[in-house]
């Protein structure tokens, strides 16, 4: 092409200690263009950034490769001050504002405006004294810039979440010379006016000549905004494309990729599944977990099935398994074998033969300095009474030794005994003694969380492998929440899509890729099945 | 390869308690050239084994169940405390049934203090140490104000003259004074003595406090202490599982108070309870406790090691500096040493590996 471009990444690859995250990636952004980034959670979209940004993880891990061009000229950025002397800003999706200060302090942090009095000229630049008219003025030309409605001198603290971005926004046109401003995720935590208005200030900031890097999941804010996009997938270049050139489902298509890897080998399957046979019946289910709000939900899951819940980070999949165990606030009707549980009460689904392998192995799934065998033997000792011996009713060590023993042989292991700390354990060992726990209180419902979040490939199969078994020969009923959706697919029955809180949609294991990434980007044009 | 081997014994056992058994054991020897009876020197180091042995025990609980060292366990010595006054006050002539009577009222009465202190400490999670220790401050100064004005009315605890306030000492001999230290007690030797009850009594609360760690409420309360997230996810409910085991703590206080006092001879009012936290929270710590695990063994060897420096240091300090009150200076240095020491030897923070 015969434009110049604002940005030219050519080639970039990154390895994390061997781990190659990027292979050779591209990305090009015009100056005055939206260009959108996209790509499923783990795609290499942080990297890439972080890359453009010069961020001390990139350089502390052995630097990336490939080159970086700004405005045609070779840039060497390798520390954010590098990134920002060169014009690139970012709107960071967790705000970095600071509560305390007002609006004009905020945007003028570190950057202030100062005039010189009788002890800086002695005792140099750092004593001058505040120029706040300038640094009024300059910040107020930022605000009216993207039409926001507010004080320079209101406090930060107390004001809506839309206002924080917009003032992070403010803050990055207020830097001079700003060229590249990135938008990582900006439409998340909005409210949908607040997101169409943001939408509206990307338009007004391209139009004045910015390069914008607009990052996202949402398929439909792409369509509305952006002018071009360029998707990356497991860390390989996928393709750049002009957005007239292209349309939703391809653009979900190009995202999911066809990733054909059988986790599972098939198994006999003599199960019968029927509709009318409830296990776990979810309605108008809201859960306040941070990040992972379940917003309304109504679900079904059927006697005997394997049902993945799948959905993007912070749409709120992860909640929704939380919420039933009662470990964040939850309200509506949960009914397990037709039977309301209170969510109020903790432990109220333990009791009512619900087991849950939590996303966070290290945080809440285990005791990290106690013995594996502790950590196997105790939830069933705390809601079964199990492993318990006497009249006084006292731990039974050498039963949930020999429990523990015959745990270890059959989800293989890997410890020096079971007297090992779990916490010096493999990740994907602890994994399994979260597992041996939840099995060991013999659950009619499973509830696995993020199975297989950073395990090697041979316990992943060995974990997956053993959910099966548990459902062909058990009957257990399973739900498996996870992100990586080429496991759900290999693994599950139906799979339902979580998104903005609620379901979205509930698919086939093979339904097309692009109904998938229509699902998971909020697109309903041609889904499945909808609620 | 030999290197290794020491190495992994050094990790084990732990460099502080090597140093500071180190420490006692240059001690030990230093005391013979200047004169003074080993086996009198030992025989005192067991004596305050067992007699401080409970306080030190009211510790585990209190670390387990999440709260970290409970400088505060000085409420459950003040309840110890009005537990023998009140039997005092009841002139029980048994000594046996005095004791357990005065224990009896002091659990109860710090079982009651303890909830509401558990309640307290519930609302200011992550400072349960910096609040303890002021807690147990306050309460001392409040029962100042206490012993001067409580109605007491025995000859034995108020002062001679005048007729009001509590003494400073009250004699236990008409009590309980040495009843567990004389039951089965002998001699070694003629310097030697083994106070047999009081050491049985101190190893019994051991195996109780053992029992109920092993009990299933007591490993729900002690997850709730390694990992308050985990322990919820299993329907455990962490802030009853910290009171409960701040209540029993306070309540070890109480019972561990009572057997000091039978020892000693004497029951303490006033101030003099006022840095025994320290004390106790100092000899668990060298015993290799941290803020977020103890264990039984820890108890044991830290308070035979804390309590045996102290009763081997003061005499050859005096000997070393005669007719100076510079030895009780270098008490001060050395006990508040080893807490500094044992403190900064401690892996702060829950959770950490």
């Amino acid at each position: 092409m015969s434009t110049e471009y604002a940005l030219k990444m050519t080639g970039i690859a990154k390895e994390y200690y061997g781990n190659r995250v990027l292979k050779g990636v591209d990305l090009f952004v015009k100056p005055g263009e939206i260009h959108a980034l996209m790509g499923e959670n783990g795609a290499g979209k942080s990297t890439l950034m972080n890359i453009l940004f010069g961020m001390p993880v990139i350089h502390s891990t052995g630097g990336f490769e490939g080159t970086v061009e700004i405005n045609g000229e070779p840039a060497n950025i390798n520390t954010p001050q590098a990134a920002m002397h060169y014009g690139i800003g970012m709107v960071h999706q967790e705000f970095m504002l600071i509560p305390g200060f007002t609006v004009r302090e905020n945007i003028k942090v570190g950057r202030e405006i100062t005039k010189p009095n009788l002890v800086s000229r002695i005792f140099g630049k750092k004593l001058e004294t505040l120029d706040v008219d300038a640094m009024a003025d300059d910040a107020q030309k930022a605000l009216d810039m993207i039409g926001l409605d507010i004080e320079e001198y209101t406090q930060v603290a107390g004001m809506p979440i839309g206002y924080m971005q917009f003032v992070e926004i403010a803050r990055e046109i207020d830097k001079t010379g700003i060229q590249l401003l990135v938008f990582d995720e900006p439409t998340a935590v909005l409210t949908e006016s607040e997101a169409e208005r943001l939408l509206g200030i990307m338009k007004l900031l391209a139009s004045k000549g910015i390069a914008i890097i607009f990052i996202t999941h949402r398929l439909d804010e792409v369509m509305a905004v952006a002018d071009s996009l360029t998707v990356l997938r497991d860390g390989e270049f996928v393709v750049r494309k002009d957005i007239k050139d292209t349309n939703v489902v391809e653009i979900a298509e190009l995202m999911i990729g066809r990733k054909v890897e059988k986790l599972v080998e098939d198994t006999e399957d003599n199960r019968t599944l029927n509709d009318n046979d409830i296990a776990l019946e979810i309605r108008d289910f809201h859960v306040d977990m941070p990040g992972e709000r379940v917003k309304g939900l109504n679900l079904d899951v059927r006697k005997g099935e394997i049902l993945g819940i799948g959905g993007l980070a912070g749409q709120g999949k992860i909640g929704i398994p939380n919420g039933i165990m009662g470990l964040y606030k939850a309200t509506g009707t949960v009914k397990a074998f037709g039977k309301e549980l209170n969510l109020g009460r903790l432990g109220e689904a333990l009791n009512n033969k619900i087991a849950f392998v939590s996303e966070d192995r290290r945080g809440v799934g285990l005791l990290l300095n106690n013995s594996i065998e502790e950590n196997i033997s105790f939830s069933a000792m705390q809601v079964k009474g199990k492993f318990l011996k006497g009249p006084l009713k006292l731990y039974d060590a050498a039963e949930a030794k020999k429990h523990a023993l015959d745990m270890i042989k059959l989800f293989d292991i890997r410890c020096t005994g079971p007297q090992q700390d779990a916490g010096a354990l493999s990740g994907g060992n602890q994994q399994k003694v979260c597992l041996a726990r939840a099995v060991t209180l013999d659950p009619d419902i499973l509830i696995v969380s993020e199975p297989t979040r950073g395990i090697d490939i041979g316990a992943k199969k060995l974990v997956l492998e053993h959910l099966v078994k548990l459902n062909r020969e058990e009957g257990k009923t399973i739900i498996v929440v996870s992100s990586e959706l080429v496991e759900l697919r290999s693994l599950c029955d139906r799979i339902a899509i979580i998104f903005d809180g609620k379901l979205g949609a509930i698919m086939a294991p093979d339904d097309s890729d692009a109904n998938y990434g229509l699902a998971m980007g909020g697109s309903k044009i041609g889904g499945g099945e909808d609620e | 390869m030999n290197n290794g081997g020491i190495k992994k014994m050094v990790d084990s056992i732990g460099l502080p308690r090597l140093i500071i058994t180190g420490f006692f054991i240059i001690l030990l020897i230093a005391a013979a050239p200047l004169g003074l009876s080993i086996p009198a020197l030992l025989g005192d180091c067991i004596r305050r084994w067992g007699m401080y042995g409970i306080l030190v025990l009211a510790m585990v609980p209190a670390v387990q169940c999440g709260i970290g060292l409970n400088f505060g366990i000085s409420l459950g010595i003040v309840s110890g405390l009005l537990g023998a006054l009140v039997t005092i006050e009841m002139k029980i002539a048994n000594p046996w049934a005095a004791m357990f009577l005065a224990m009896a009222i002091g659990t109860v009465l710090a079982s009651l203090i303890g909830i509401g202190y558990g309640f307290l400490l519930n609302r200011l999670k992550g400072s349960e140490m910096t609040v303890s220790t002021y807690v147990g401050f306050s309460i001392i100064a409040f029962m100042n104000i206490m012993w001067l004005s409580l109605p007491f009315k025995s000859g034995e605890i108020i002062w001679p003259l005048g007729g009001q306030g509590m003494r400073n000492t009250i004699n236990l001999a008409s009590s309980f004074g040495e009843v567990l230290n004389n039951t089965a007690g002998f001699y070694i030797g003629s310097d030697l003595f083994i106070p047999t009850g009081l050491i049985i009594f101190f190893l019994l609360m051991c195996l109780v406090v053992y029992l109920f760690m092993r009990s299933k409420i007591g490993m729900a309360m002690s997850s709730a202490g390694a990992n308050p997230a985990f322990a919820r996810s299993t329907g455990i409910n962490v802030d009853k599982m910290r009171i409960l085991g701040t209540a029993v703590s306070t309540a070890l206080a109480a019972i561990g108070i009572i057997t000091y006092a039978q020892s000693y001879g004497f029951l303490q009012l006033y101030n003099a309870p006022l840095m025994m936290g320290f004390h106790c929270v100092a000899a668990v710590l060298i015993g290799g406790a941290t803020v977020s695990r103890a264990k039984i063994s820890h108890v044991l060897i830290g308070t035979f090691l804390f309590q045996g420096i102290l009763a081997v240091a003061l005499p050859v300090v005096n000997k070393i500096l005669p007719e100076s009150n510079l030895s009780d200076i270098i008490r001060i240095i050395i006990s508040n040493g080893i807490i500094l020491y044992a403190l900064s030897k401690t892996k702060g923070g829950r959770g950490s590996e």
